[in-house]
């Protein structure tokens, strides 16, 4: 163990409570109104817990964004969500479904239990309105209570807490830079303290540094403020450092769902497998790096059984008839709570649809 | 600061382009334009009309086209239009008289027609997929039919059929042009039918142009946030939605007014509105060069004055227009 | 005119370019003829345009024929009614049918090239000559342009058909330059342009090779606007008296009727079904347009369904609230799935056949 991953073993040594605070069941959601939609998410069911980090990570298109969008009922048209639930627990003990709360409840229930902070701080931020404003606004629409002077006393304090000058309320959206704007997103999503913060891609349009600070800065918030966090990126090295569990996904279905820790060291699918080898770790031993060949299945078109078997190098007969499910991987030892759906960790599965089982590869079964 | 200081220069070239070309065409006619005109005129126009011609177009001197174009700008800058051959008055008198009527018909109507419009379109291009879409065939069949026509069917259908408005004029020729109740209201029914055929012709082109701003803005991100912070309907709708997709909208409007105010004046020539429009129809038909030019020159500055307004408008709107430097 | 102005609205705002060379130009096409709008508009003009080359043919009287049937309501003889002097309503429809697409046509190529030549120059070259010539258009598109054809048409002696396409065409391309410069300056900074310049190509080849294909589609758009502005703008001259009476086309069936108290008597049958003819070809110009602009910028497109069976599904397409239905696939979730084990756990089995 070299003295670089410490830090994330430290991070991860005392694992927050088990207790659920976002859980999404079964979601399915498709993109076009006609006969022959789409299918951009299956039957997806991920819980977020209090106070955890949940990383959220694969290629572009593979439905991650969907899923957060999904979620908050903030998929524009022509997307549709066809079954699932979306439980959010309140921290008073009651819980309700995102997906079936009527349009008051839904607009009351948003920013105040969950905020998103969204890929692209350049469009989120409307160009007419003062910053100030656009944070006035979310404070003013659920708490009625609170007077303007007060809202923008809060509106400052919220711009101080992510490191902008609280003049800045005074400030364009054109007049900041993009660092700048993606903060001002961040204390936006803070200004109601949410239960529950998503993030999608909040630094993928930043240079490097400014990277950093803004990954930084989230988790420094997160650690003062309790809430909880599913932040979504494509790049994996980066969730391995901040994040304390990582779900990966891949054409519309969460493939692995593991601690950060054991995503990283201990990859059970041969397609986070891949992924792992496309990004050098920012921190930690060096590692080959290699590409996975090919490119996602057009979702509208998916081939039976597993979808990742044309790119897959462990891919065997039952591959193209038998979908994977998601099951503990068939390595012993490993931490009974993480999933994976991959045929070589499920011969079950491969028996009863009348094939031979194939033993797990050594890569896949690292320890 | 720079931004009207930019506009401002754009409408100093306008004006004299248009000037220009006033002056230039009579000048580009194939041949003796006065022959050509006189010979158009069947007629109509004796030989002191002629020598009229001559002069307002410099034919009759040696001056070179330079100097004639100094002296064509001199008489502008004095106010001198010339003089309509067919009234023998001066042309900026008649202009004088007529300028409010347009202003007031043409002016009130289009701007009914654009605030109308653009709020149906907000509605349309916010609520997709519902009855309200059923609207848009119907706005691009106005959309595609001149604006005359509409007028012919109205007075077909509300004055000679119905006989709910009278068919022309602009008020009770029994009545004394007077600031009393009798001749505004006068005035105000003279000018119902009118104006509500140039709001119902040209109100569509707003519609699809909103509805599609709409559109677009609607899948900006700032809307989709609006919504996750769980602001009103109403909020999101007029403060973020339709708050930036008027802005375009507010800019087309200053580059279709050319178009617009074109189409309208041809209504008051079809309701015989004794507007510009008519004068300019009548000028037309008479042959009365100076009285056309002038009225041309009129509204094209009347139509950049209201672009300016658009423009103040507009940079009211966007805060980005107003940065320093 | 208010079809040329919602064109303008329309195409000025999208920064969508039609995809790049990449594509396959035979596929796009067909795509384009699939679009509804598109096809309608299409053949509503194709059936027009036959009318245009075999009119003088199948007109049943010689439209300036005059006889003793005066003023006639529509009946067997002359389906469309007869004018005060006795002339078949149908036949000038007919006829003028060919003056009213001839003039568009002109107008609409020559609009087309100056607006091309100004645009793409403007948007190729930037700099000082970006400048001036967007002066140029935006000074065209300021000026009120129809009473600018009135002005320059009753001046030029007896300024006939083609004259008057011509006059349009001088007045009428400025706002097609317009979005082209828009269009061409942001081609200008994508990188298989720049990947072009680094490779030393020719200034007049990329513009033909690498910018031209890519604006297909707005200067497809701009001719069909330019057409639809020529035609209302012709019929308008020919209404008002300014361009010869003698030349038949609608513009000179409604003036006729207007001169003649066609209102007032109630001779409806004069200037309807001219106007009628009007709507529609605008109407087809239109419909092309909204087919093109569809095709540039896929998020006009209507979102698929017809309302009613939206509504039957219980789906309201709004931004900020997905709708939810209870719609589950067969194959999305094969078994039971237990709500209270699906949580952390996964999902039930969801082995399934091959071949679903």
């Amino acid at each position: 163990m070299s003295a670089a991953t410490t830090t994330y073993e430290d991070f991860a040594a005392a694992p927050p409570a088990r207790e659920p605070v976002l859980e999404i069941r079964n979601l399915s959601v498709e993109y076009g109104y006609d006969e022959s939609p789409t299918r951009v998410l299956r039957d997806v069911s991920l819980t977020l817990h209090r106070g955890e980090v949940l990383g959220l990570a694969g290629e572009s298109g593979c439905g991650k964004s969907t899923l957060a969008y999904a979620a908050t009922r903030l998929l524009p048209p022509p997307g549709l969500i066809t079954g699932g639930e979306v439980l959010f627990h309140d921290r008073d003990g009651g819980t309700r479904d995102i997906l079936r709360l009527s349009d008051r409840d839904l607009r009351a229930s948003r920013w105040q239990d969950l905020a998103i902070v969204f890929q692209g701080a350049m469009n989120s931020l409307n160009p007419v309105y003062r910053v100030g404003k656009q944070l006035v606004d979310a404070i003013q629409a659920h708490l009625p209570g609170v007077g303007k002077k007060e809202a923008y006393e809060r509106a400052e304090h919220l711009l101080e807490l992510v490191g902008i000058s609280p003049d800045r309320v005074r400030s364009y959206p054109h007049q900041l830079s993009g660092g700048m704007r993606q903060r001002v997103m961040i204390a936006m999503a803070l200004a109601l303290e949410p239960q529950v913060l998503i993030m999608d891609e909040p630094t993928t349009a930043l240079d490097v540094v400014m990277q950093r600070q803004i990954v930084e800065q989230i988790a420094e918030l997160r650690e003062r403020l309790g809430f909880s966090v599913v932040f979504i990126t494509h790049d994996v090295s980066l969730l391995i450092e901040i994040a304390d569990r990582i779900a990966i996904m891949y054409a519309g279905e969460i493939v692995e769902d593991a601690n950060a820790l054991d995503v990283y060291r201990r990859p059970r699918h041969p397609y986070a497998n891949g992924l792992l080898h496309s990004f050098p770790p920012l921190r930690g031993e060096r590692r080959e790096l290699g590409g996975i060949p090919g490119s996602p299945p057009d979702l509208g078109r998916l081939p039976s059984g597993c979808p990742f078997r044309a790119r897959c190098e462990f891919a065997f007969d039952a591959c193209a008839t038998v979908r994977p499910r998601l099951t503990p991987p068939a390595v012993p030892g490993d931490d009974p709570r993480r999933r994976v759906a991959c045929l070589r960790h499920d011969p079950e599965a491969v028996a009863a649809a009348g094939f031979d089982p194939v033993p797990v590869p050594p890569e896949l079964a690292v320890r | 600061m720079r931004f009207f200081v930019r506009r401002g220069i754009f409408y100093l070239i306008t004006l004299w382009a248009a000037v220009t070309i006033n002056f230039i065409i009579p000048r580009l006619m194939p041949g003796d334009p006065v022959k050509a005109i006189m010979a158009r005129s069947q007629g109509k126009l004796d030989s002191s009309a002629e020598a009229a011609i001559r002069t307002l177009f410099g034919l009759d001197t040696d001056k070179s086209v330079f100097q004639q174009y100094l002296d064509y700008w001199g008489l502008l800058l004095h106010g001198n239009l010339g003089t309509s051959f067919m009234f023998g008055v001066p042309v900026v008198d008649i202009i004088r008289q007529a300028l409010p009527w347009t202003i007031g018909l043409v002016g009130i109507a289009t701007i009914i027609s654009f605030v109308v419009g653009t709020l149906i379109g907000t509605g349309i291009g916010w609520r997709r997929g519902t009855w309200a879409d059923n609207l848009l065939p119907i706005s691009t069949f106005f959309s595609a039919v001149p604006y005359f026509w509409l007028g012919l069917l109205c007075v077909a259908l509300f004055s000679v059929t119905l006989q709910w408005f009278p068919s022309n004029g602009s008020y009770d020729r029994a009545l004394i042009p007077h600031l009393d109740m009798e001749f505004i209201s006068s005035v105000l029914y003279y000018g119902m039918l009118p104006a509500l055929t140039i709001v119902i012709s040209s109100v569509a082109g707003w519609i699809l142009g909103m509805r599609n701003m709409m559109v677009t803005v609607s899948s900006e991100d700032y809307v989709t946030v609006a919504q996750a912070k769980g602001l009103g309907e109403r909020k999101v709708l007029f403060g973020y939605a339709a708050r930036n997709a008027i802005l375009p909208q507010v800019s087309s409007f200053a580059l279709s007014l050319g178009f617009i105010v074109g189409g309208t004046l041809v209504m008051e020539m079809v309701f015989s509105y004794q507007g510009i429009g008519y004068v300019l129809y009548q000028a037309v038909s008479t042959y009365d060069y100076p009285l056309m030019q002038g009225c041309f020159l009129i509204i094209t500055i009347a139509v950049l004055l209201a672009n300016l307004v658009a423009d103040v408008a507009y940079a009211f709107l966007d805060p980005r227009t107003r940065q320093e430097g | 005119m208010a079809a040329v102005e919602s064109t303008v609205l329309e195409t000025t705002p999208p920064d969508v370019v039609p995809q790049t060379t990449s594509a396959p130009g035979a596929r796009r096409r067909l795509l384009f003829l699939r679009n509804a709008k598109a096809l309608t508009g299409l053949s509503m003009l194709a059936f027009f345009g036959v009318i245009a080359v075999i009119g003088p043919w199948i007109a049943p009287y010689d439209p300036s024929a005059m006889s003793d049937a005066l003023l006639q309501p529509p009946s067997a003889a002359h389906w469309l009614g007869t004018t005060h002097t006795g002339q078949d309503v149908l036949s000038q429809i007919i006829v003028g049918t060919r003056g009213v697409l001839v003039v568009g046509l002109i107008s609409g190529v020559l609009a087309t090239l100056i607006g091309m030549l100004v645009g793409v120059t403007a948007g190729f070259v930037g700099g000082v000559g970006d400048e001036t010539l967007s002066a140029l258009s935006n000074v065209f598109l300021v000026i009120p342009q129809l009473p600018l054809i009135i002005i320059i048409a009753a001046q030029v002696p007896g300024a006939g058909g083609v004259t008057v396409a011509f006059i349009i065409a001088i007045t009428g391309w400025a706002w097609g330059a317009r979005v082209l410069r828009a269009q061409t300056l942001s081609l200008r900074r994508r990188d298989f342009v720049e990947a072009a310049r680094a490779n030393g190509e020719r200034t007049m080849r990329i513009i033909f090779a690498e910018i031209m294909p890519n604006l297909t589609a707005i200067i497809a758009a701009g001719f069909v606007g330019t057409v639809t502005f020529a035609v209302l703008s012709q019929i308008t001259l020919a209404f008002l008296g300014v361009t010869p009476i003698s030349e038949w086309n609608w513009g000179t069936i409604l003036f006729w009727a207007q001169n003649n108290l066609a209102l007032q008597r109630g001779a409806w049958w004069w200037f309807v079904p001219a106007g009628l003819c009007i709507a529609a070809l605008g109407m087809a110009l239109t419909l092309i347009n909204f087919g093109i602009d569809e095709f540039v910028n896929p998020r006009l497109r209507s979102t698929g369904l017809k309302a009613r069976e939206l509504k039957r599904r219980g789906i309201r397409p709004r931004i900020g609230f997905t709708p939810v239905v209870d719609e589950p696939r067969a194959d999305d979730r094969p078994g039971e799935v237990d709500a209270a084990r699906a949580v952390a756990a996964p999902a039930a089995p969801t082995t399934q056949e091959a071949g679903r």
